[in-house]
This record gives C-alpha cells, sequence and structure tokens, in this order.
C-alpha cells in the first residue's frame, strides 16, 4: 500500500519544523515566528485528511503504519487511530496553531527555543495519541516532559523551578511503574508490545488488579485525580501561558486517553472491581475540588482546579461503563481543550497588560475591554456547561449516564453545574465587571487583531460544537461500542 | 621437553600494543615539550592500529572462541566488542584531555605511557581465561592509574586520592586473590574454563567454595565501585584531575564488567544461586546509596561518582537477573543487557566528564555544579548537549540511557523478580532529581561565570558527536542492542 501516511506527516512535520526554528538565533525572532506558525500551520493541514477520510463505520484501526524499529524487542513503530485517538490529533494541531499565535509577542526572550519546544511537543503529542506500539507509547510519552520541563522553568513565573521539578518528578513517578507494568505485559504475552495484541490477553484478577495500580499511578497523575493534582495548580501558575494551554489542552488528556487505551480494555474485570474507588475519586474532584476553587484569588489557579474538577468528570464518565458515560466524557475532553486553552489564553492576554493573576487586581475590565470581555464571556459560560456551548454537551451525557447507573453518583456529579456555575460566572463577574477597579485598567487597550482572531477561532469551536456535536460524537461512536464490548468480556 | 610457540593471532592487539607503548615510552624520551603531539598523535595512531588487528582477529577467527597460551588468554566475541569500545572510549578520553592538561602542564609522555598500560590491562582482563591472566591484567590496570591519579604531583588532593586508591585497591586485589586461592583448593584449578567443569562435575567442597566466592565477589565489587565498597570514588573522582578522572570512569567500566562476566558467568555459573543473592544486595545498596547521597553534592565530579556508584548497581541487576532456579534461558538476554548498559553508561560518561572539561580553562577548574549556570546563554549548543547526556543518565527516552534501563528491567521481569525491578525504577526516580537539577542551572538560571567557551575544533566536533550519539542511539537503538546480544549469545 502506498497511501500517504498522514499520522507519521502529522507528528513528524512539527518536529521538524521545531528542529529548524532551534538553529535560529534570536536576532531572526520574526522569522522564527514566521518558520513557527508556518509548521504549526502545515501541521494541522497534514492531520485534516485524518478525518476527512475516516471511515466512522469500523472500530478498527485507520490510516495504520507499520515498520520493525527495535526487533530485538520486537518492538515496533506501528501507528493508527481509531475514533478516539483521531480527535486528540486533530485537537493537539489545532491548539498548537493558536499557541505559536497566542505567544507572538509575548514571549520575548529565547524565542526560538520557546517555539522549537511547542512544535516539538505537539509532533510528540501527536506521536502519544497515534502509537499503537506500548514502547513507541512510552517513549513519546516520556518525552513530551522534557520540553514541557523546560516550557515551564525557562518561561515561567517567579516560583517556576519548584514546578518544573514537580511537574517532572510527579510524572515520572507514574510513568516508571507503567514501565514495569508494560515489561510485565510483553512477558506475558510472549515478547510483544503491541497495545491491540494486549487487548486480547487473557490475565488472572491479581495480576489485573496490580497492572491496574500500575496504570493508575501513571494516568492518574497525568489526569489529574484527586489526590494526586497537587502539581497542577503550581504548574499551570508558573507556566507561561502558552505552556498552561497545552498543559490543560491536550497533556492532562494524555492520562484520561491512558485509561481507555491501557486500563479499560486490558483490564476488564479489575476495571470493574475498582470501579467504586475510581468513582469516589472523581466525585470528590468534581465535589471537593470545585468548592476549592471557589476560594481562590489567583486567576490561573482558579482554572487550574475547574480543570481538576472537569477532569474528574472525565474519569467518572469512563467508569461508570455505559455509552452515555464514556461518550460524553470524551466530548468533556475534548470541551475542556478549547475551553480550557480559551481561559489559559484569557488570563494570559489580561497578564501581558497588568502583569498580575490577582483577582482582586482587576474590576471593570469590560468598560476598557469590551471586545475582550464578550468573548470571555463564552468561554466563562462554556466552562459552566451553558447549554449550546460545548461545555453542556459532555457534561449533560455524563450525568445522563450516571443517572442511569445510580441516582446519587448522577445527584452527586450534576453539582458541578452550580459550583462550576459558581466559581466561574464569580470570577468573572469581580474581574470583568463593575466599576474600573484602578488606574491600570482603566488604561487597559482592547484585544488586537492577531488576539481575536486567537479568541474567536476558539470561540468558533466551543460554539460550533455545542449547537451542532454529531460530527464530534458519529467519528467516535464505533471505536466506543468497541471499547464497551471489551470492557464487557471477563478476561479471567 | 619440546616447546610448541603458542598460537599468537589471538594476542595480536595485545602484543602490538605493547610494542607501540615501549616505542612511545622512548620517542617521547628524546621530544621536546612542543612536540608532544608527536606521542598523542602516535598513541592515536596505536588505537587504530589495535582497533585494525582486533577486527581483523575476529575476521579470522571467523567469530569462534579460540584459546591460546595453554587456554589462559581467549578471543571471543564478547572480547572483541568490548575491546573495540574500550578503544573508542580511550581514544576520546585523549581528545578530551588534550587541551585541559596542555593548560595544567601536565600534557607529558608519561600520561600517554600510562594511558596505554593502562588499557593494555583492561585488553587483558577482557581476554583471561585464567585466574592468573585474569589478575595481571588488573594490576597492571590498577598500578598505571593509581599512578596517572597522582598525576599532578604537586597537588595535595591529587595525591591524597592516589593514595587512598592505592591503600583500598591494594586490598580488594588482596580479597580477590584470596578468593581464588580458595576456589583453587576446592577445585585444584586456576583455570576458568577447568573451574566450571570442575564445579559441575567434581562435586568440591562447598563450603571452601562459598567462601571464595564471597571473597571474589567482594573483591570485583569494589574494582566496579559498587556499595559498600564504593568508598574510593568519590575521593578518586574528585581527587583525580579530571581527564584522569575521565579515564577511570570511562573504559576501566567495560573491563570490570568483563571481569564479572569471565569470574561469575563463565566459571561460577553453577554457583549462580549464591551469587545472585550477594548481587542483589550490592546492587540495591548501591543504588540507594549512589543516589542518595549525590542529591547531596555540589561538586560535579563528586555527584558523578555516586551517579556511577547507582549506575554500576543498575547493571548488576543485568547480571543476576540470568538464571532462574537453573535455567539458563533468560541468560543471553540478561548479560547482554548488562554489557548494553555498561556500553552506554560509558558513553554518556565520557560525555558529562567532558562537558566538565569544556568548560574548565587555563587557572580554573569547573567543577561546581554552579559553574554550569547559564550554560544555556553561554552557549545554548553545549547546553543541549549536556541536556542530552542528563537525560540519558536519568533514562528518560529519547535517549539511549532509557533502552539500558529498559533491556535491564525486562530479564527482571521475565525472571519473576518484579519488586527488584520496582525498587530499580523508583531509585532511578530519585536519581533524575539531581540530573534535572543540572539542566535547571543550565537552562533556568543565569550565568555567573560569563568566559567565552572555546573549545578546540576536535573537542568540540567529538563532544557534539559523542552528546549526538547519545540522542541516535536512542532513537535507533538496534544495532548496538543486536551487536551485544549477538557477543553474548556467543559465548
Amino acid at each position: 500500500m502506498t497511501s500517504t501516511p498522514w499520522l507519521s506527516l502529522s507528528i513528524w512535520i512539527p518536529i521538524l519544523f521545531g528542529l529548524v526554528v532551534l538553529a535560529f538565533s534570536d536576532r531572526h525572532a520574526a522569522q522564527v515566528r514566521q518558520m513557527a506558525l508556518l509548521g504549526a500551520v502545515l501541521g494541522l493541514a497534514v492531520s485534516l485528511p485524518l478525518y476527512s477520510g475516516f471511515n466512522t463505520q469500523t472500530s478498527a484501526m485507520q490510516f495504520s503504519e507499520f515498520s520493525s524499529w527495535i526487533p530485538r524487542f520486537n518492538i515496533n513503530y506501528h501507528l493508527g487511530v481509531d475514533g478516539i485517538s483521531v480527535l486528540f490529533i486533530l485537537l493537539n494541531s489545532f491548539i498548537t496553531v493558536l499557541v505559536v499565535l497566542a505567544g507572538w509577542e509575548s514571549i520575548k526572550q529565547r524565542v526560538a527555543q520557546y517555539m522549537a519546544a511547542f512544535l516539538i511537543m505537539s509532533g510528540l503529542l501527536n506521536g502519544v495519541f497515534a502509537a499503537l506500539d506500548a514502547m513507541l507509547f512510552y517513549v513519546f510519552f516520556e518525552a513530551t516532559l522534557i520540553p514541557m520541563y523546560l516550557v515551564i522553568g525557562v518561561w515561567g513565573g517567579p516560583n517556576r523551578v519548584y514546578a518544573a521539578v514537580k511537574f517532572f518528578l510527579y510524572t515520572l513517578l507514574g510513568s516508571l511503574l507503567m514501565l514495569v507494568a508494560f515489561l510485565y505485559l510483553y512477558d506475558k504475552s510472549g515478547g510483544s508490545f503491541s497495545i491491540l495484541d494486549w487487548h486480547k490477553l487473557p490475565l488472572a484478577m491479581t495480576p489485573q488488579i496490580l497492572l491496574f495500580a500500575a496504570f493508575f499511578l501513571a494516568f492518574a497523575v497525568k489526569v489529574p485525580m484527586w489526590p494526586v493534582h497537587t502539581w497542577l495548580p503550581d504548574a499551570h501558575v508558573e507556566a507561561p501561558t502558552g505552556g498552561s494551554a497545552v498543559l490543560a489542552a491536550i497533556l492532562l488528556k494524555l492520562g484520561a486517553y491512558g485509561f481507555i487505551r491501557f486500563s479499560l480494555p486490558m483490564l476488564p474485570d479489575a476495571s470493574h472491581a475498582l470501579a467504586g474507588f475510581m468513582i469516589t475519586l472523581s466525585l470528590i474532584a468534581v465535589v471537593y475540588i470545585g468548592l476549592v476553587a471557589i476560594a481562590q484569588t489567583d486567576m490561573k489557579k482558579l482554572i487550574a482546579y475547574s480543570s481538576v474538577a472537569h477532569m474528574g468528570f472525565v474519569t467518572l464518565g469512563f467508569f461508570i461503563f455505559n455509552a452515555y458515560g464514556v461518550e460524553g466524557a470524551l466530548v468533556q475532553m475534548i470541551s475542556h481543550g478549547f475551553v480550557s486553552a480559551a481561559l489559559f489564553l484569557c488570563v494570559g492576554v489580561m497578564y501581558d497588560r497588568m502583569h498580575s493573576r490577582n483577582i482582586a487586581d482587576y474590576g471593570g475590565v469590560v468598560n476598557t475591554m469590551p471586545k475582550f470581555a464578550s468573548l470571555m464571556m463564552l468561554f466563562a459560560m462554556a466552562n459552566c456547561g451553558l447549554p449550546a456551548t460545548s461545555g453542556f454537551v459532555g457534561e449533560f451525557m455524563v450525568i445522563m449516564g450516571a443517572l442511569k447507573h445510580n441516582f446519587w453518583i448522577g445527584f452527586l456529579a450534576a453539582t458541578t453545574l452550580v459550583f462550576g456555575a459558581a466559581y466561574t460566572l464569580w470570577m468573572y463577574k469581580r474581574v470583568i465587571f463593575g466599576a474600573v477597579a484602578n488606574d491600570h485598567v482603566a488604561a487597559l487597550k482592547d484585544i488586537g487583531a492577531r488576539e481575536f482572531l486567537v479568541l474567536s477561532l476558539l470561540a468558533l469551536a466551543v460554539l460550533g460544537m455545542g449547537v451542532y456535536p454529531l460530527p464530534f460524537t458519529e467519528v467516535m461512536h464505533a471505536s466506543v461500542n468497541e471499547l464497551l464490548k471489551h470492557l464487557a468480556a471477563s478476561k479471567l | 621437553m619440546n616447546f610448541t610457540m603458542p598460537n599468537l593471532l589471538p594476542a595480536y592487539p595485545e602484543i602490538f600494543l605493547l610494542i607501540m607503548v615501549s616505542v612511545i615510552l622512548v620517542v617521547d624520551l628524546f621530544l621536546p615539550q612542543r612536540l608532544r603531539d608527536l606521542s598523542y598523535a602516535l598513541s592515536q595512531l596505536t588505537l587504530f592500529g589495535c582497533a585494525l588487528l582486533t577486527l581483523d582477529v575476529s575476521f579470522l577467527t571467523e567469530g569462534q572462541i579460540t584459546h591460546t597460551f595453554s587456554n589462559m588468554f581467549v578471543a571471543d566475541l564478547m572480547g572483541h566488542a568490548l575491546k573495540l569500545a574500550a578503544y573508542i572510549a580511550v581514544s576520546t578520553a585523549l581528545v578530551y584531555s588534550r587541551a585541559y592538561l596542555a593548560d595544567r602542564g601536565l600534557w607529558k609522555g608519561e600520561f600517554f605511557a600510562l594511558l596505554l598500560f593502562a588499557l593494555m590491562g583492561m585488553m587483558v582482563m577482557i581476554s583471561a581465561n585464567h585466574f592468573l591472566t585474569l589478575y595481571l591484567g588488573l594490576e597492571l590496570l590498577s598500578l598505571s592509574l593509581y599512578a596517572l591519579v597522582a598525576l599532578n604531583r604537586d597537588s595535595a588532593l591529587s595525591t591524597e586520592a592516589a593514595m587512598k586508591y592505592f591503600v583500598l585497591g591494594a586490598l580488594a586485589s588482596g580479597l580477590l586473590l584470596y578468593g581464588m586461592s580458595m576456589i583453587y583448593g576446592a577445585t585444584g584449578t586456576l583455570d576458568i574454563s577447568q573451574v566450571a567443569k570442575a564445579i559441575a562435575t567434581a562435586n568440591p567442597n562447598k563450603t571452601v567454595l562459598t567462601f571464595g566466592l564471597v571473597f571474589l565477589v567482594s573483591g570485583m565489587a569494589f574494582k566496579l565501585g559498587v556499595a559498600p565498597f564504593h568508598m574510593w570514588i568519590p575521593d578518586v573522582y574528585h581527587g583525580a584531575p579530571t581527564a584522569v578522572t575521565l579515564v577511570i570512569g570511562s573504559a576501566p567500566k567495560l573491563a570490570a564488567f568483563a571481569m564479572a562476566m569471565r569470574l561469575l558467568v563463565n566459571g561460577l555459573l553453577d554457583l549462580a544461586v549464591d551469587w545472585q543473592q550477594m548481587l542483589v544486595i550490592l546492587s540495591v545498596l548501591s543504588m540507594a546509596v549512589g543516589n542518595l547521597a549525590a542529591i547531596a553534592q555540589t561538586n560535579i565530579k563528586r555527584m558523578l561518582a555516586y551517579s556511577t556508584i547507582s549506575h554500576m548497581g543498575f547493571m548488576l541487576l543485568g547480571l543476576l537477573a540470568g538464571v532462574v532456579n537453573g535455567n539458563w534461558l533468560n541468560a543471553a538476554d540478561a548479560y547482554s543487557a548488562a554489557m548494553f548498559y555498561v556500553v552506554v553508561y560509558v558513553l554518556t560518561t565520557l560525555g558529562s566528564f567532558g562537558m566538565v572539561m569544556l568548560l574548565s580553562r587555563a587557572g580554573f577548574e569547573a567543577e561546581n555544579l554552579d559553574d554550569f549556570k547559564g550554560l544555556n546563554a553561554r552557549s545554548p549548543w553545549y547546553a543541549f548537549i549536556m541536556l542530552l547526556l542528563m537525560f540519558s543518565l536519568a533514562g528518560v527516552p529519547p535517549t539511549v540511557g532509557f533502552y539500558a534501563k529498559l533491556s535491564v528491567l525486562q530479564p527482571l521481569l521475565a525472571a519473576d523478580m518484579t519488586w527488584l525491578a520496582v525498587v530499580a525504577v523508583l531509585f532511578s526516580l530519585i536519581g533524575a532529581f539531581y540530573y534535572l537539577r543540572i539542566v535547571k542551572l543550565m537552562y533556568f538560571d543565569e550565568p555567573i561565570d560569563t568566559a567565552p567557551i572555546e573549545p578546540s575544533l576536535d573537542m568540540s566536533v567529538l563532544i557534539s558527536a559523542n552528546g549526538l550519539a547519545v540522542l541516535a542511539l536512542g532513537i535507533l537503538p538496534q544495532s548496538l542492542m543486536a551487536l551485544c546480544y549477538f557477543s553474548i549469545k556467543s559465548l
């Protein structure tokens, strides 16, 4: 077969551009930015055929590429996407374009390294979602840590070193145990790292539970689930705007993606046995972290906690094991990718002007930045799940699924609508509405064309997905059914 | 009595090296300081010649195991591969050391002669098939290294390090000899293959044998530098001139690995149950001591010294997973993993100490961690190279250090020693912290020292190649893995 290797292109084009950009010195900042944008747009362009050529009727892996990589351990360069992963590749390529645009002016130091870090990270993330070989997955999964560590540490806020190291070590802890789990499965499957082979591998209950624990540590840290979420607020607060956006929009999804690619289909019996535990943790994230978010005085921290709460919704959707729940969770992941990226970019817009993230320093921004205020209004509404925004679709589906599963779980999950509204709208009110709080706010300039473009692209995505979610859900349908079939079949 | 000429072919590289060292030693006497580079060129030429001869030997023997000198000397694929790696390591060390030693007035003939004699010792160790040959090689290596450590004789620190190294090294040699004599007592032979045969068939006295084994393993542990026999490492690494630290930290590890293979695997495989337990303790202790103590260091040479201890501990994991319940199926996997680990470790160490020397200049030793501050602002390229090296030591993909860890962990899991694998990864998590700290210093902090970094062309090309090799082998590790596997498989 000589079809175009779209997946490889979507991985390697951004990385290649990242390396080229890296070769420039900072004297050529303008060229660096254009080159980076070109790379990001090309990256998006080569991932579009993945959607347009996608066959929604089958749950099989599409756009497969296979070549031997390390025969010594039977590790292969095996790529492919199903209805679940293809959406994340698109989301990632899209967000990368926005991040490059968002860092256009606000990054003045080491522009080349900044842009290169994001481009390389984008390629690596596409690799994570496309990998069908566990070791390939692991290599991409771990490699993303390096650029993110540098992004937080080099361009971050005052406490950046602490946040960067915490981020790195926290994630490494989980993934090292996952590596041991991979090697265990390699041994048990008679020398295969193929994820699809592992889906069929029978396993006894005890190994399933232990493997589940190893995967849980790796993925729960990434999601992040309560109580291993504490790295996230630090990382978000200290990271530069682009870093926060990618972190919230894509990196957190790696954890949730790991659950559906590894834990659920490979360890169905352990998943069922531990569902209560997972649901409890998810509900704590939704309710408790929702309350924590209300009390925040730092905008970025507030959005970070709101991310934890929303991701709690995602894991809840997975572990109630019905189509509503899983599809809702996936929609929620995509939607959260748009909304959280948008909110972080909004905070970035204000931070570029005021150099403060404190809610108390703001007030009455609507008087000086009306265009910005109305766009941010939309994202705030989406964050609390208003109908006709993308936030509503996923939350509604998960709550429906949870109600079917158990009334009280559904009831507790639904409180997110209250808490979400409370923390988001209260923050929005304090920052945007009211009288002009101080001279700095009075001196604010409304967003320029570039910022407007970035935010309105996101606004279109949020609205489009909210009004007409079918293009997203129909892609994932077959794959979700396949996943549920795997889950229903015991492997004991 | 008739005397038959032994087959010299397998020992051609050693013979050539000996001749050349003697030539260099004499020629150098008549050279004025400004022509010292001639000795350097001769040394590099010698290494090149050795490499060609080793390739030639492996070609002529068709990769078969060939014994000579009444079975005292063996030439096999593992030996050839390790020797080639040692030539590359020594040659690289020579390039890295050139400017550094010249700046300090240590660019003298002794350095070449001692270095090449040390290499000779390593080669004899690698090819030893007899306790005596092994011991001779080891002593030749050690004595050369003792002298090298004291190369800068006016430095109190170096002299102290050399004394410590010598006293402890002599003690370890004593332990080793004692162990060998006990095994001789039990089996009646010093020939390693005969020892293996005697243990398998002649049912020797188990108590004596086990005692001998304990001494042997202790002596070996000292040479490898694993806890609790690691005390000399930080002091020697710190005290020796960095060029010598680079030598000690790189190629001799290959020889020490060969020694472990010859003694434990070729000779005492039937006692695997006993020595595997010892290695478990040594390995876990080393990973604990190495990784925890490294965190507290402010001197990069000491930090890398503790990092060596932990890495050698990790390497032992590969050696101890080979035989499970008398089943050898795992052996080739496990031992080739350990070999891969050592080779990768040597490659990365060369680069790391090379960077330390790159940042040093006349009258200035870049040996504190703070000297790495803001390297990214001073030179993004070298910061990037160091970043690759550090992530490789930490075992983060896509660098080759990750595959080294992976290949060692895989046989552990296959041998049902999952708990040991978990312990190992937890310690490497701790280890990641101090490698990350170097990256942090280079990228997140502002430079203190703003002197320009102007290495010579050969140094700059080689260290870049070294760093990129860590990345390239990380993206395509198959060739090196297969080479290790192939050469161990043939044992």
